[in-house]
């Protein structure tokens, strides 16, 4: 330090560059606090697709309620495969006519073309958004990874209920999996 | 109010230099050791004009390869690798270095401190740049290239180049601590290096506009970095923040690169406002119209720069509250942005106007700048971006707002204080005529840009339809208008630290502020004892 004769600071540097050196490390923070908000605010608002998840109870509850018996809702289903790889993916039916309120039961094919073991994911996505939170499933391949032997194939199954408060100019709901296969195996 | 009323002990009068180690150590080393806020920013800046020519080149040849129709001259992943780095390259290694120069040389002169609060760790944070950067361009003579997927970085493109990926994070990182670093110096040297009577209030605005930007970047580079290690451990270390095939989402890059992106835009600006609200009142011969709604206005856009990112991913499908909501926030900026350029216009307006160079070039911001903005609440209307979404048009939005805007505002202040760095007086007549051939130039390249986009010519592509032809090949014309009449700056600069008319302390008529109150060249160390600031001294 040299004996400058200029007036001392009125506040210690260490002092503002500590407090910004803690603003710098929160936001760090803060940016990894991004991921799980992310996932509340699509979960809440049903943004980006995200379909609701119940219980078989809740589910159940659900169902004794129906209020839209004569309302009908197109559920179309839709299979696509992340870059390309040998699978052969597709749903069983293409769609459904149902009535939101009641339980159903649909599912998927899916086949290893290669002559690996894989696991794969899928990944779900409901159109329009406004509909994903009350697309709700009760059990669903999607939930977890999906292991393949070698040229292995399964029927992969899916078990839905839309809940009655659909709104009312929702006639027809896509369900949309992508079908990744998952990272880190050798 | 005259801008000779300085009830300051000008330094040379009391200048008591009763020990030696006042002038710059000898020799190269100098530069490495150093810890003088002058001899940094000198650095700073000079690293920046490399980098500009570096940028530029890249710049030349995304053009050359655009001239024509069909794939000429670079292979289409080097093309990608050229936009990205160019980018890169001209705004972390030339805008954000320059205006970092520009504080450590300006920011102690005008509040009339001795140096920086913090020599050491700015010293430390200019040298880190320059090995940042050699790793981030090594990068283009590795076996995998460049990284090639825009400067934007989203997974999961990214995330399918080589391994030079790691080098390049690597370097975003240091470049991040680098700038974090020099902002909490400039913080620091803001509260706490005031001598009595430097107010707030009586802080010129470019240390107003800094102080914000500071701010913004302590906030928002975190954030990128956190989002770029996100990148690396989904690389190689197994998590899944954006890889669906993990529970990820690669559309939630987009939200925490925006989140720092958008700030980022201001942080490349705020400072540039600063430099033209001092040049302006200058040859104006007038105080700067309305200072305090200023100070206002810049302190409005940096706060709702954080609330406007998704302005970015219209068309990512956002539900319609979103869009209207980012939508108008976006609107919102225009506000205060629109109150500055009133400001601008308001002080010029009657006032005793000369029109030297960095006048010209302050001018020319206010302009341009404009036409910029303008584009910008084109893009801000939702329904309209899907159009213009990744076209053209919007590569000359923000090259309205960078070039013409950011770096204009970079050529006004070097012209502005090259008198007060070196002693001599710049070539004006050569100056005045950089000015009007950049300026018809650079409108030659970027304006057609607005043409091609509205078109639907999309950016990034090496290669495009027929019908877009005649314009490109006037941008690229423009292109190599404005990189080659650059050369005339670095002439300019060069022949004026070599020598040339000397300058008074003073350097402008209307000058205004504490910079000026010392000699010409600034001597190596200034305001070693606090100026006697009274309320009536200008210091704005
Ligand atoms: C009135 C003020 C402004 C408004 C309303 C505005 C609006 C926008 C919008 C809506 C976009 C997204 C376009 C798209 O990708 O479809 C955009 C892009 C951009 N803006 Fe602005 N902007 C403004 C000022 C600025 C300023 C001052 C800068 C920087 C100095 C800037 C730099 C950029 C950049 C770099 C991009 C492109 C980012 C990329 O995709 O690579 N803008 N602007
Ligand atoms: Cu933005």
């Amino acid at each position: 330090m040299t004996d400058l004769p200029h007036d001392p600071p009125r506040r210690s540097h260490a002092r503002v560059a500590g407090k910004m050196v803690c603003l710098a490390f929160a936001m760090f923070g803060f940016g990894y606090l991004m991921v799980p908000l992310y996932d509340i605010i699509c979960d809440i608002t049903g943004l980006n697709g995200k379909t609701g998840r119940l219980s078989i109870a809740e589910a159940q509850a659900t169902q004794t309620e129906i209020v839209a018996e004569d309302r009908k809702v197109i559920v179309e289903f839709v299979a696509s495969i992340n870059q390309g790889g040998s699978w052969i993916f597709k749903p069983m039916e293409k769609t459904m006519t149902v009535t939101p309120g009641k339980m159903y039961h649909a599912s998927y094919y899916a086949e290893n073309l290669s002559d690996n073991a894989v696991v794969a994911q899928a990944t779900p996505s409901v159109t329009p958004f406004a509909a994903a939170k009350y697309f709700n499933k009760t059990e669903c391949f999607c939930f977890t990874r999906q292991a393949f032997e070698p040229k292995g194939s399964k029927d992969m199954p899916l078990t839905f209920i839309i809940d009655p408060d659909l709104p009312i100019n929702v006639d027809r709901v896509t369900l949309s999996y992508t079908f990744f296969r998952s990272p880190n195996q050798s | 109010m005259s801008s000779n009323d300085v009830t300051h002990h000008a330094p040379d009068d009391h200048a008591h230099h009763d020990h030696d180690e006042h002038g710059p150590a000898p020799g190269l080393m100098r530069w490495v050791t150093t810890t003088n806020h002058k001899d940094i920013g000198t650095l700073y800046l000079w690293f920046s004009l490399i980098m500009f020519f570096i940028g530029g080149a890249m710049a030349l040849v995304i053009r050359a390869e655009l001239f024509q129709p069909g794939i000429q001259i670079v292979d289409p992943m080097f093309f990608n690798s050229m936009t990205t780095l160019h980018a890169i390259v001209m705004i972390f290694g030339v805008v954000m270095p320059a205006f970092v120069g520009l504080a450590n040389w300006m920011i102690p002169m005008m509040i009339g401190a001795p140096d920086m609060a913090l020599p050491r760790l700015n010293n430390w944070s200019f040298w880190i740049m320059p090995f940042a950067f050699l790793i981030m361009l090594s990068t283009l003579f590795m076996d995998s290239g460049g990284p090639a997927g825009g400067w934007t970085l989203y997974p999961p493109l990214v995330l399918q180049m080589g391994d030079s990926f790691a080098f390049v994070i690597f370097a975003i990182h240091f470049m991040g601590i680098s700038s974090v670093m020099g902002s909490i110096n400039i913080v620091a040297t803001i509260f706490n290096m005031r001598p009595p009577g430097m107010t707030f209030m009586k802080m010129p605005m470019f240390v107003w506009t800094w102080l914000i930007t500071a701010y913004l970047l302590i906030a928002t580079i975190p954030v990128f970095a956190g989002a770029v290690t996100m990148l690396l451990t989904d690389r190689y270390f197994g998590t899944s923040f954006f890889s669906a095939a993990g529970g990820g989402d690669p559309v939630m890059f987009q939200h925490i690169f925006w989140f720092f992106g958008h700030p980022e835009v201001y942080i490349l600006i705020l400072p540039a406002f600063g430099i033209v609200s001092s040049i302006i009142p200058t040859f104006a011969r007038k105080e700067l119209f309305g200072y305090d709604s200023m100070v206002y206005a810049t302190a409005s856009i940096a706060f709702l720069s954080f609330i406007v990112w998704a302005h970015h991913m219209f068309t990512t499908g956002m539900p319609l509250a979103g869009e209207l909501f980012f939508m108008f926030s976006t609107m919102m900026i225009s506000v205060p942005t629109g109150v500055k350029v009133f400001n601008w216009v308001a002080t010029m307006w009657r006032g005793a106007m000369t029109f030297e160079t960095p006048m010209l070039f302050a001018i020319g911001f206010v302009i341009m700048f404009t036409v910029g903005g303008l584009s910008g609440l084109m893009l801000a209307i939702t329904p309209a971006d899907i159009q213009y979404h990744d076209t053209y048009f919007v590569v000359a939005h923000f090259h309205y707002v960078l070039v013409p805007g950011a770096i204009y505002s970079l050529m006004a202040a070097t012209y502005y204080w090259l008198p007060k760095w070196t002693g001599n007086m710049y070539d004006e007549k050569l100056g005045k005529m950089h000015f009007w051939i950049s300026t018809i130039f650079v409108n030659v390249l970027f304006f057609p840009m607005h043409f091609v986009g509205l078109a639907g010519m999309p950016r990034r592509i090496p290669d495009y339809s027929l019908q877009f032809a005649d314009w490109n090949m006037i941008a690229t014309i423009g292109a190599f208008g404005f990189g080659f009449s650059q050369l005339m700056f670095v002439y300019i600069i060069v022949k004026c630290v070599r020598g040339g008319e000397k300058a008074t302390g003073e350097v402008w008529e209307g000058a205004r502020g504490l910079e000026w109150t010392v000699p010409s060249p600034a001597p190596y160390h200034t305001f070693e004892t606090a100026p006697v600031i009274e309320p009536s001294t200008v210091t704005r």
